[in-house]
């Protein structure tokens, strides 16, 4: 999975020391791309890429502008997480600085709040009802 | 008013969890962390497996296992790391590291910074294909 992020110093910070997510690969490729990989803790086999939009082979200066300024604007949404108790994990990524742009609020099918990455992408965090 | 107690409760939670993410490098242990977030040992354990899924001896062992990952893979000297994850003996580290990741420290080292080690001598063996293609880092002298 990949995710356009805006800066990947930033993001590293943001996906590991906010989300606590683990580095999977972290390899140079030039001077200012790196092939940055994350895993989260409890799903170590997916492997989510924290690509930078830079001008280059993938985009031409404007489509780099364009792509930048719509990753900021909070156009995309990158994924669905689930947790435990949404409540808690709710106020612990608060407690953390991560900016949510809707709270918990209960869905038909559980329990769901979405977050932004320090870029600007959206991912909904939702606790699942139980099947039971 | 019972909306402000469940808040009272999942922030003193969160506060337990941020308190081992903090510590767990020190001998901290259950009563000491029960204690920070004001529960008692049993109710706590028992509010924190319903949080996290999981008791918070084990959150505390899987935030411990997590970072002894990333110091060997930065080369630490195993019996560095297991004193940096807040062992006391490198051999219970190690029998338990095995336990849980089926290798050595060790061969876990050993192995990443071989695999490292290739990244170095070719960065585009890190990449899949497709990406390698896309971005034009093939036809590039990375």
């Amino acid at each position: 999975m990949c995710v356009y992020v805006l800066n990947q110093d930033s993001a590293h910070d943001f996906y590991v020391n906010k989300l606590g997510f683990n580095v999977h690969t972290n390899v140079p490729m030039g001077p200012d791309t790196r092939w940055l990989t994350v895993t989260p803790p409890e799903q170590p086999a997916l492997e989510i890429t924290l690509f930078p939009i830079n001008e280059g082979n993938m985009f031409d200066a404007e489509t780099a502008k364009i792509m930048a300024e719509l990753v900021k604007k909070g156009t995309f949404g990158a994924a669905v997480f689930t947790c435990n108790d949404l409540m808690v994990t709710y106020e612990e990524l608060k407690a953390k600085g991560v900016e949510f742009k809707k709270p918990p609020t209960k869905e038909f099918y559980g329990y769901e709040a979405l977050f932004k990455d320090d870029s600007g992408n959206w991912f909904s965090l939702s606790q699942l009802k139980s099947e039971q | 008013m019972e909306q402000y107690h469940k808040l009272y409760l999942y922030k003193r939670i969160v506060q337990a969890k941020l308190f081992i993410d903090k510590h767990y490098s020190k001998n901290v242990n259950l009563e000491e962390i029960a204690d920070e977030a004001n529960f008692s040992k049993f109710h706590f354990c028992r509010l924190f497996k319903d949080a996290y899924g999981k008791t918070p001896h084990h959150y505390l062992t899987q935030v411990r296992m997590n970072n002894a990952q990333r110091l060997l893979k930065l080369g630490m000297p195993i019996a560095e790391v297991s004193f940096s994850v807040g062992f006391d003996s490198s051999t219970s580290f190690s029998a338990l590291f095995k336990k849980l990741f089926g290798l050595s420290p060790s061969e876990y080292q050993v192995r990443h910074l071989k695999k490292q080690a290739s990244f170095t001598a070719n960065p585009l063996h890190a990449v899949p294909n497709c990406f390698t293609e896309m971005y034009g880092w093939k036809k590039s002298n990375i």
